[in-house]
């Protein structure tokens, strides 16, 4: 967060990564600006981790550049890499020391010198402070995530990325975890997130990159992306299947044993809606109007890339 | 600066915290070494005129120790930080690939001179052997202990699996310090064999260590030094290298 500059948190042009004949990234332009809660959803192998790992300089792009709060990653890799906290998606540990080893350790590694107040407030933000002395080794998966967090913060990063933060990881742990990130989010934090649980995404995010195949398929905020690919659906079940009129036909989402789906923009037009069925003599035993849910955006999306 | 000083702190801490495995045993292997050679080949080899085969022995096994630890250190601290994973946490700060290689091998040093001082300490019941020339002695143990801590990274470099390292252990690096006149003088040796011990770095780093204690040696301490310095020159420029490509430490 240096003053006076609002160029993009990160900057990503024509990345293109490839391994053999397999195209991870395949020509990926992104900008993400600072103090956005940004998502990263895609399918397992859409290349998320990829793309983090380019930014991380953990690995090198075959084609393209990446800039960290205007910092190249490969030229500028110390700067770069100074403005950058990263959360892998492993769960890795050093087995020989301590958590408050770990992370005097990890300061030092990025030049930060007695960090004690700022560790024992990270210890206390992610619930971990009675760990403290405990040996690496002997913490639970869901704790050394969140050492994994703490190491990613230890030199306050203004862009902060996890990949994938709460897979294994118990509920109750993961509102801690939510909590403090919308903390350091609301104190000007650039958040960016991969996540397989989209109501968390939908929840948090206030814009959204889709990847599919090394390609962003969609980029919006969360709120365009579940207004464009689902509208609100009005659930209906019949009595007997009917023919339906044309008019309901270009509505109809979808029709599982009587159950059908319709979307609709505005509420008025369920009124209409109802009547045109009841019209062409269907029966109803229930209705139901359901919102639309970054789910089946996303199952949308992913069919039609 | 600190960035360097950490990770120097952060690797010496890590073979401390075991030191019974990382400095202990090594310790033993030697004494036994020791004890068994000493009493089997005292009356049997001859090597100086002025020097008993005990007191002979000490310095080769304290500098085998010294290189074969130094080594060690450095690889499998490597290999395994990138089986775990947590290489990540010294790939995501910006350290420089020369502080990471100085911290490397520094911590190997370190390792190496420990364990160095170890053997040699606990030589001392059998035979009290006296250094003419501490500068010569300390010159080889910190020139020898360098080049095994960088041949350390290299290998655990590029070793994928703990097996891949063992091969390149056991292959490379016993079969060079055991051919490199720890336990003989190589004019012991037939000609041909005299001749391939000069091909080995190994024998000079020995040879040159062991000329800081009595004052003899199979060939000149300078030679030594030269050739012990351009060997490390030539695997710190290749380690160096690899460090600053990424390779296959950043894809
Ligand atoms: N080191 C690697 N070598 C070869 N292929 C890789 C490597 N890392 C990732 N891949 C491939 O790249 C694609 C993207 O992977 P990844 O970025 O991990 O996806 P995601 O994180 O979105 O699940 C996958 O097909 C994966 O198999
Ligand atoms: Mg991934």
């Amino acid at each position: 967060m240096r003053s006076g500059d609002d160029g993009p948190a990160i900057r990503v042009q024509g990345a293109v990564k490839q391994y053999g004949s397999l195209q991870a990234l395949a020509g990926v332009d992104l900008e993400i600006a600072q103090g956005e809660f940004f998502g990263l959803l895609g399918p397992n192998g859409a290349g998320k981790t990829t793309l983090i790992s380019a930014l991380a300089g953990l690995t090198r792009l075959s084609a393209g550049r990446i800039a960290v709060m205007g910092q190249d990653v490969v030229d500028d890799y110390r700067e770069a890499r100074r403005m950058l906290g990263v959360v892998p998606q492993e769960l890795v540990f050093d087995p020989f020391f301590t958590v408050r080893e770990v992370l005097r350790i990890q300061s030092g590694y990025f030049g930060v010198k007695n960090n004690e107040p700022w560790i024992s407030e990270l210890l206390e933000n992610l619930d971990l402070t009675s760990k403290a002395d405990a040996n690496m080794r002997t913490l639970s998966g869901g704790m050394k995530r969140r050492v994994l967090v703490a190491q990613a913060l230890v030199h306050k990063p203004p862009v902060i990325v996890l990949d994938e933060p709460t897979a294994g990881v118990d509920v109750e742990l993961r509102q801690t975890l939510w909590k403090f990130i919308q903390k350091l989010n609301a104190a000007g934090h650039t958040i960016v997130l991969t996540t397989h649980y989209l109501e968390e995404a939908e929840a948090l995010c206030t814009r959204i990159a889709m990847l599919k195949a090394g390609r962003v398929i969609a980029l919006d905020t969360t709120a365009n992306i579940l207004r464009h690919v689902s509208s609100h659906a009005l659930k209906v079940r019949i009595a007997e299947s009917i023919t339906l009129p044309d008019a309901l036909r270009e509505k109809l989402v979808r029709d599982e044993a009587g159950e059908l789906s319709f979307s609709f923009e505005r509420y008025d037009d369920v009124e209409t809606l109802l009547a045109t069925l009841r019209a062409a003599g269907a029966i109803l035993q229930d209705v139901e109007i359901t919102k639309p849910d970054l789910e089946q955006a996303f199952i949308g999306m992913m069919s039609k890339a | 600066m600190i960035a360097f000083r950490t990770l120097l702190y952060k690797e010496a801490l890590r073979f401390w915290k075991v030191a019974f495995q990382t400095v202990g045993a090594p310790v033993l292997t030697s004494v036994m070494y020791l004890m068994i050679f000493s009493q089997v080949l005292a009356d049997r080899v001859k090597v100086y005129d002025t020097v008993r085969y005990t007191d002979f022995l000490i310095p080769g096994l304290v500098m085998m120790s010294v290189l074969q630890n130094a080594f060690s250190n450095s690889s499998s601290s490597l290999i395994q930080s990138k089986i775990t994973g947590n290489i990540v946490f010294v790939l995501l700060p910006p350290i420089s690939y020369r502080e990471f290689y100085g911290a490397y091998v520094i911590a190997s040093i370190m390792r190496g001179i420990v364990v160095g001082l170890g053997v040699w300490i606990a030589s001392l019941p059998f035979a009290q052997v006296g250094v003419t020339h501490p500068l010569w002695a300390l010159a080889f143990a910190l020139l020898g202990g360098a080049m095994l801590g960088t041949l350390g990274i290299i290998a655990g470099i590029w070793a994928d699996k703990f097996d891949q390292l063992a091969a390149f252990q056991n292959f490379m690096i016993m079969p060079l310090t055991m051919l490199s006149g720890v336990f003989y003088s190589i004019h012991s040796l037939p000609p041909f064999w005299q001749g391939v011990s000069h091909l080995n770095p190994f024998f000079f780093m020995i040879d040159g260590f062991r000329y800081g204690f009595f004052g003899v040696s199979d060939v000149s301490p300078w030679l030594s030094l030269g050739v012990v310095a351009v060997a490390l020159v030539v695997f710190a420029i290749v380690c160096l290298e690899m460090l600053r490509r990424g390779y296959k430490l950043r894809h």
